[in-house]
C-alpha cells in the first residue's frame, strides 16, 4: 500500500512549507474551497472514514451534525492529547508533517462552517508544539491561514492549547473543559459536543490522524479511500507497535492487517514467546489470537477493541498479573476523580491486584473484579472508567490459572 | 526578577487571547515555565484579571500533572512507568535514578537540583524505556546509560 | 410535551425534563445521592443510573433528558446491582461511625445502604485519611466522611457566590479543598453554613458548644441566660417530631427552663430594639444626607461577606449590632443591674438557626459589656439534641412566656426570621418616626416571599422611600454591584445571608427545601397577625429599656452597647 499519512516522514525538512508545497501540499485545500461545504462533507462520508482516536465515530457524520446546528459560532478542535500508553502516532505526524494537519484543519473548518480552529497538544510534546507553532506562522505568511484564504471568502485561524499532563483530557468533553479553564473532567453525553461543545457551542473534535486522512480524500475522492483496507473500516491506519517486540515503531498499514503480520513482518518479531497483546493500548482487552485482523469489527468480534491502534505485545516471561496491575495503576492515577465508580473502583481494583501481585490474592476477588468491571462499564461517566477494568477482566478470563497460583495461603 | 518575567508573559497572552477563563490554562503554562511553579502572587493576579476564584485556579493547578504550586528542582525528571516502558524494564532504570540521587519518586533533592517524578505514558513507546528531563527526551535507556545521564547533570 | 415509558408506565412530561423528574411525576422514585433539587446536577455519584432500551450503558437520570418514545427501566436487576456496588464502594472509603455521628438520623448514605439492600461491603482496603478542618469558629469539615458529591462546592459557588470550596487534586487524591489547604477559617468563608445543610453525610457540621453549655448549666456559680432567634419558634418543632411550621414559642421557653437555664429571654425583644436603633439611624441618614442606601447588618454571614468582597461599602452598613449581640451586651449590663447579679457570673447563651452567629459572638468588637457579650451559640440542631438528651417530651410541654424584661416582643420582631421581615419591621417604625402616624398598610406584601430580590416603594409623607430585600449571597452581590457602581436607586436594603432568610439558616434542620423555608416564614407572619403589639415602638419592654437605661435611640449608651464597627478583610 502506498503510504498516505506517513508519506513525508523521513523527507529532509518535511516540516517546511516549501517542502510540503513541493510535494503537492495545500492542493486539497484549493480543491475543497472550490466545492460547496456540503459536498466536502459528502465526500468524507463516502470515504467511510471513522475517528482514529479510539471512538471510531464516522467523521463525515460528525461534520454533518455540526454543520446542521444553528448555533454560532462553531468550532473545530484537533485532539492532539494522545496519551494512551502505547500510542505515539500523532507525535510522528506533528513532528514531521504539521502542514498536512493544518491543511486538513482548514478544510474541516470550511466544511462545518467555522473560522476558528484549535489544536490541543499534550504539554509533554515540546518539540511537536514548537514544530506546529512554526508551521502555523509559515501557513499564515503564505495565506493558507488568516483572511480570505486562497482568494476565497473563507477565513480561518488556529489557536494552540497546550495540555498540562492529564491523560483524561484526551476524552473530547474533558478536552473542551480543559480549554475552558476548568478541571479536565468529562461531561455527561448527551448532549454531544457537536450540539453543545466548547463554550456550549457546536464543536467537532477530531483526532490528529483522523484529520490527516482528509487531504488525500479530497484529492482522490471518497470512493477511492473506501476501497483501501477492510470494507467496513477502510483506510490506512497508523499502527503503533510497542512492548516486547524488536522493532517498536509507527507502521502505516491497511486496516485489516493481522496481528501476526504486524509483529513479524514489520515489528521484527517478539522478544521471546508470544503471550498476549493489547490491540488498543491499556484500555483494551487482551488478545491471544495472532491471526486476528486489526480492524474495528474484527477486533471487536475477538472480544477486544482496536481503539487508537496502540498494539502492546506481551511475552511469556511477563506475569499477566503485573500487566493487569500496571494498567490499573495507570487508570487510578489518571482517573479525573469526579465519578464515584471510577475513582473508588480503580482504588479498590489496585489493592486487589496488588494482593495478587504479592502472592496474597483472594479467590472471591477474582469474580468481584469481573463484576466491578461490568458495573464500571455500565455506570462510569466516560471511556476511561468504562474501559479501566478491560485488561484486568480479560486477564482473569484468559489467564485465570496465573491468578490462582498467587492466592493467599 | 522572575516575577517580572511571568507578569509580562501573562499580560501578552491576555492581550492576544482575552481576559476570560478560557485563557487560564495558557496563562498557567507560561507561569509554570517561567518560575518552575505557580506562585501565589500569580494566582492572585489571575484571579483579578480573569475573574476566576482563587480556589478554582487552585483546583485546576492541582488537577494537572505538569502544574505545581510548589517549587520544583532545576531538573525535572519524568520517567515513564506505563506498560510499554514497564515491559522494557523501566523499573530497573528508576531504581538507578533513585539510588544516584538519593530521592524517591515524588521528591525533590535537598540541593533543589532534581525533582523525580514517575509519570504515565510520554508517547515515547518506540524508545522504551524512556524519560524526559525538562524538555529533553532520553530513550532506549539502560541502567548504565541512565547513570551516565544523571552523572553528567550532577557535575 | 414528550411521552415515554418508565417501568412500563406511560408518562407525559414537558420537553427538557430529566428522567428523574419525569419518574417523580409518575410516583417512581429513583435513588440518588449527589443530586439535590435546587442545585445543578453534576452526576458525580452515578447512583441514579437507569436502563434505556437500545443503549449499551446506564444513563444518569438526574441529568439525562427525556425523549419521545424512550423506554426506561429504573429498577431492573442490572440497575440494582450497579447501585448497590456504588454504595459499597463509597462505604469502603467512608469513616463509618454511625452510632456516634451527629447525622445518623439524616444521613443519606446510611439511608441508601439500607434501602438498596447493601448486605456487606466487599471492598476492603485503605481508607483516605484527612485531618479535620477546624480553622473556622463555626464550621468543622471532616473529609473522612466526604463522599465527593460536590454539593457543598455547588452551593458555595452557584448560590452563595462565595466560592471558597472546590475539588482539588485528581483521581484517588481528589478532595474538597480550600485555597492552598488553608482551611475555611483562613479564606473568605462567610460561615453561612449552607454547605452543612446540603451535605448528605456527616462531613460538614457546626462547631458544637453543647458540652460547654451543659457545663455552665451544671455550674452553681453561673447564672445562665438564654435568648432564642425569632425563627426558632417556627423551626425547633421540626427537629422534635412536630410538623414543619408548628409555632412552638411557648414550648421552647418551657424546654429551656427545664434544661436549667436560669433566665429565659427572647431575641425577638432585641429585634424590636434593633428596629428602634436602625429605623432611627435610617431616618437620620435620610434627613441629614448620610450615606445611602443604608444596608442592614444583623446577618453576620452577610457582614463577613461584605468585609471580604465589598469593604468599600462599609459606610453604607448600619452601625447597629444584630439582635443577638444587642441582647448579649444588655444581659451583662442592663439585666445584671436590674437583677443584682455580678456580670462576671453571667453566661450568655443564644439559640440560633445560624452558624455565622458563632463567628459573630467571638468577634473582638463584641465585648462592650466588659465581657464577651454572647458566650455560646447553639444551633437549632444542637438545642434539639440537648432537649432529647434531657429526656424532655417537647410536644407535651405547656406554653410559657419568656421573661418580660427582655422577652416581650412585637409581631414586627417575630417576622425577622423571614426574608423581608427586618425591612417590614423597620418601615413600620421608620414611618412613625418621620410622620408621627402609624403606617396603615401594616402588612407590606411586596417584601414578603421567596423571590431572590424584592423591591417596594413606601410613600412616607411625600418621600418615595425605595427599598430592596435580597436573600442568598448571590442575590446580595447583584444589589451590591449596583451600589458600588453608584447606580442603586434604594434608600434601604435588607440582606439576609441565607436563601429564605433565617428560616434557611445554616443551623436549621438539614435540607435545602425552599418550600419548607417558606413555610417556616409563613408561621412567623401568622404569629405577627395574632400578637397584641405589631410594631417595635409599641413594645412595653422596649419603652422600659429606653426609659430606665438607654435613654434614647442613637444616644450615648446605645452607641456604646448597641452599635459596632466593621473591618476590611483580605481576599485570598
Amino acid at each position: 500500500m502506498e503510504r498516505i499519512l506517513t508519506r513525508n516522514v523521513g523527507k529532509p525538512s518535511s516540516q517546511d512549507i516549501e517542502v510540503y508545497l513541493g510535494g503537492g501540499g495545500y492542493k486539497a485545500l484549493e480543491k475543497a474551497l472550490s466545492m460547496k461545504p456540503e459536498d466536502v462533507i459528502a465526500e468524507v462520508k463516502k470515504s467511510k472514514l471513522v475517528g482514529r482516536g479510539g471512538a471510531a465515530f464516522p467523521t463525515g457524520l460528525k461534520w454533518e451534525f455540526t454543520r446542521k446546528e444553528s448555533a454560532q459560532p462553531k468550532f473545530i478542535v484537533c485532539n492532539g492529547d494522545e496519551g494512551e500508553p502505547g500510542t505515539f502516532k500523532d507525535r510522528i505526524i506533528l513532528l514531521n508533517d504539521p502542514h498536512m494537519l493544518l491543511e486538513a484543519l482548514v478544510i474541516a473548518g470550511y466544511a462545518i462552517g467555522t473560522s476558528q480552529g484549535f489544536i490541543y497538544i499534550r504539554g509533554e510534546y515540546y518539540r511537536e508544539i514548537e514544530t506546529v507553532e512554526k508551521a502555523i506562522e509559515q501557513a499564515k505568511a503564505k495565506g493558507y491561514l488568516g483572511n480570505n484564504i486562497l482568494g476565497s471568502n473563507f477565513s480561518f485561524n488556529v489557536q494552540l492549547y497546550k495540555g498540562a499532563g492529564a491523560y483524561v483530557c484526551g476524552e473530547e468533553t474533558a478536552l473542551l473543559e480543559s480549554m475552558e479553564g476548568n478541571r479536565g473532567c468529562p461531561d455527561c453525553r448527551p448532549p454531544f459536543p457537536v450540539e453543545s461543545g466548547f463554550l456550549g457551542k457546536p464543536t467537532a473534535v477530531n483526532n490528529v490522524e483522523t484529520l490527516c486522512n482528509i487531504p488525500a480524500i479530497m484529492i482522490n475522492g471518497g470512493d477511492w479511500y473506501s476501497r483501501i483496507g477492510s470494507p467496513d473500516s477502510p483506510g490506512p491506519k497508523l499502527f503503533c507497535l510497542s512492548g516486547q517486540v524488536n522493532k517498536p515503531g509507527v507502521y502505516e498499514l491497511p486496516m485489516g492487517t493481522t496481528l501476526q503480520e504486524l509483529i513479524q513482518n514489520y515489528g521484527g518479531g517478539i522478544k521471546g514467546e508470544f503471550k498476549a497483546a493489547l490491540p488498543g493500548g491499556v484500555s483494551s482487552c487482551l488478545l491471544t489470537d495472532l491471526d486476528v485482523k486489526l480492524d474495528y469489527k474484527s477486533v471487536a468480534r475477538a472480544g477486544s477493541m482496536l481503539g487508537s491502534g496502540a498494539v502492546i505485545v506481551i511475552s511469556k516471561d511477563t506475569s499477566i498479573i503485573d500487566v493487569a496491575k500496571n494498567t490499573i495503576d495507570f487508570f487510578a492515577h489518571e482517573s479525573c476523580g469526579k465519578c464515584s465508580v471510577c475513582r473508588e473502583g480503580t482504588r479498590r481494583a489496585r489493592e486487589m491486584l496488588a494482593r495478587f501481585a504479592n502472592g496474597g490474592g483472594r479467590l472471591r476477588e477474582l469474580d468481584l473484579m469481573v463484576e466491578l468491571g461490568e458495573v464500571m462499564y455500565d455506570t462510569a461517566c466516560c471511556g476511561l472508567g468504562q474501559a479501566a477494568m478491560n485488561a484486568t477482566t480479560s486477564a482473569i478470563k484468559l489467564f485465570r490459572g496465573e491468578f490462582e497460583q498467587r492466592l493467599e495461603k | 526578577m522572575k516575577v517580572g518575567v511571568w507578569r509580562t508573559k501573562v499580560d501578552e497572552i491576555m492581550e492576544s487571547r482575552g481576559k476570560s477563563k478560557e485563557t487560564l490554562l495558557p496563562c498557567l503554562e507560561v507561569i509554570q515555565k517561567a518560575c518552575g511553579h505557580i506562585p501565589q502572587e500569580a494566582i492572585t493576579y489571575l484571579r483579578e484579571n480573569l475573574d476566576v476564584p482563587s480556589i478554582d485556579i487552585y483546583g485546576v493547578i492541582t488537577f494537572y500533572g505538569m502544574l505545581t504550586t510548589e517549587e520544583q528542582g532545576k531538573y525535572v525528571i519524568r520517567i515513564c512507568d506505563s506498560l510499554p516502558c514497564y515491559l522494557n524494564k523501566s523499573d530497573g532504570v528508576l531504581g538507578v535514578i533513585e539510588k544516584e540521587l538519593g530521592i524517591e519518586a515524588g521528591e525533590t533533592s535537598a540541593d533543589r537540583k532534581f525533582t523525580l517524578e514517575v509519570v504515565p505514558c510520554l508517547g515515547l513507546c518506540d524508545k522504551a524505556p524512556a524519560m524526559m528531563i525538562n524538555d529533553k527526551i532520553y530513550g532506549n535507556l539502560t541502567e548504565q546509560s541512565v547513570k551516565k545521564i544523571i552523572d553528567e547533570l550532577n557535575r | 410535551m414528550v411521552t415515554l415509558m418508565i417501568n412500563g408506565k406511560q408518562v407525559t412530561v414537558l420537553e427538557g425534563t430529566s428522567i428523574m423528574n419525569a419518574a417523580k411525576q409518575a410516583q417512581i422514585h429513583i435513588p440518588h445521592l449527589c443530586y439535590l433539587e435546587g442545585l445543578e446536577p453534576e452526576y458525580h455519584c452515578r447512583v441514579c443510573g437507569v436502563e434505556i432500551e437500545g443503549e449499551p450503558r446506564l444513563a444518569p437520570s438526574c441529568v439525562r433528558q427525556v425523549s419521545e418514545g424512550m423506554k426506561v427501566q429504573t429498577n431492573s436487576a442490572r440497575v440494582r446491582r450497579a447501585r448497590r456496588m456504588i454504595v459499597e464502594l463509597l462505604l469502603a472509603n467512608h469513616h463509618i461511625d454511625c452510632p456516634t455521628c451527629e447525622r445518623n438520623q439524616t444521613c443519606e448514605l446510611l439511608k441508601l445502604a439500607f434501602e438498596l439492600g447493601v448486605k456487606e461491603i466487599r471492598f476492603e482496603g485503605e481508607k483516605s485519611h484527612y485531618e479535620l478542618d477546624e480553622t473556622s469558629p463555626s464550621i468543622i469539615r471532616d473529609l473522612n466522611k466526604c463522599v465527593l458529591c460536590g454539593r457543598c462546592v455547588r452551593v458555595c459557588h452557584d448560590v452563595q457566590t462565595v466560592s471558597v470550596l472546590s475539588l482539588a487534586n485528581r483521581g484517588l487524591e481528589t478532595k474538597v479543598a480550600t485555597y492552598m489547604e488553608n482551611g475555611l477559617g483562613n479564606v473568605e468563608c462567610t460561615t453561612c453554613g449552607q454547605c452543612i445543610l446540603v451535605c448528605p453525610v456527616g462531613a460538614i457540621k457546626e462547631r458544637s458548644s453543647v458540652d460547654e453549655v451543659w457545663a455552665a448549666l451544671a455550674d452553681p456559680e453561673k447564672h445562665v441566660v438564654v435568648q432564642e432567634a425569632p425563627v426558632m419558634r417556627a423551626s425547633l418543632g421540626e427537629e422534635l417530631g412536630l410538623p414543619a411550621g408548628t409555632l412552638v414559642a411557648g414550648k421552647m421557653h418551657a424546654a429551656l427552663r427545664r434544661l436549667g437555664f436560669n433566665t429565659v429571654f427572647d431575641t425577638a425583644f432585641s429585634a424590636d430594639l434593633t428596629i428602634m436603633e436602625e429605623a432611627s439611624e435610617l431616618v437620620k441618614r435620610v434627613k441629614e444626607g448620610g450615606v445611602l442606601p443604608q444596608i442592614t447588618s444583623c446577618s453576620p454571614g452577610w457582614v463577613k461577606f461584605m468585609e471580604h468582597f465589598y469593604p468599600d461599602l462599609i459606610p453604607n452598613m448600619s452601625t447597629c449590632k444584630s439582635p443577638q449581640q444587642m441582647l448579649g451586651a444588655l444581659s451583662k449590663t442592663y439585666y445584671a443591674e436590674k437583677a443584682g447579679i455580678d456580670p462576671a457570673k453571667i453566661v450568655s447563651v443564644s439559640i440560633m438557626p445560624c452558624t455565622a452567629k458563632k463567628f459573630e459572638a467571638q468577634r473582638p468588637e463584641m465585648r462592650d459589656s466588659g465581657f464577651q457579650d454572647v458566650d455560646y451559640v447553639l444551633t437549632t440542631r444542637e438545642l434539639a439534641r440537648m432537649i432529647k438528651e434531657a429526656g424532655i417530651d417537647f410536644a407535651t410541654l405547656p406554653d410559657e412566656p419568656a421573661e418580660e424584661l427582655m422577652g416581650l416582643y412585637s409581631g414586627a420582631a417575630t417576622i425577622f426570621g423571614a426574608t423581608g421581615g427586618v425591612m417590614e419591621a423597620a418601615l413600620r417604625t421608620a414611618y412613625k418616626l418621620v410622620t408621627r402616624r402609624e403606617l396603615e398598610k401594616i402588612d407590606i406584601e411586596p417584601v414578603r416571599g421567596l423571590d431572590g430580590i424584592k423591591t417596594a416603594i413606601v410613600n412616607v409623607d411625600g418621600l418615595e422611600m425605595k427599598v430592596a430585600v435580597a436573600h442568598g449571597l448571590g442575590n446580595a452581590r447583584k444589589l451590591m454591584d449596583e451600589v458600588r457602581a453608584g447606580k442603586s436607586p434604594y434608600h434601604f436594603i435588607e440582606i439576609m445571608t441565607c436563601p429564605g432568610g433565617c428560616a434557611g439558616g445554616g443551623g436549621q434542620p438539614i435540607g435545602f427545601n425552599m418550600a419548607l423555608r417558606g413555610i417556616r416564614g409563613q408561621t412567623l407572619y401568622s404569629e405577627d397577625r395574632q400578637l397584641p403589639y405589631r410594631r417595635s415602638h409599641d413594645n412595653p419592654s422596649i419603652k422600659k429599656v429606653y426609659q430606665d437605661y438607654l435613654k434614647e435611640p442613637l444616644g450615648e449608651k446605645s452607641h456604646h452597647l448597641l452599635h459596632t464597627k466593621y473591618t476590611k478583610r483580605k481576599r485570598v
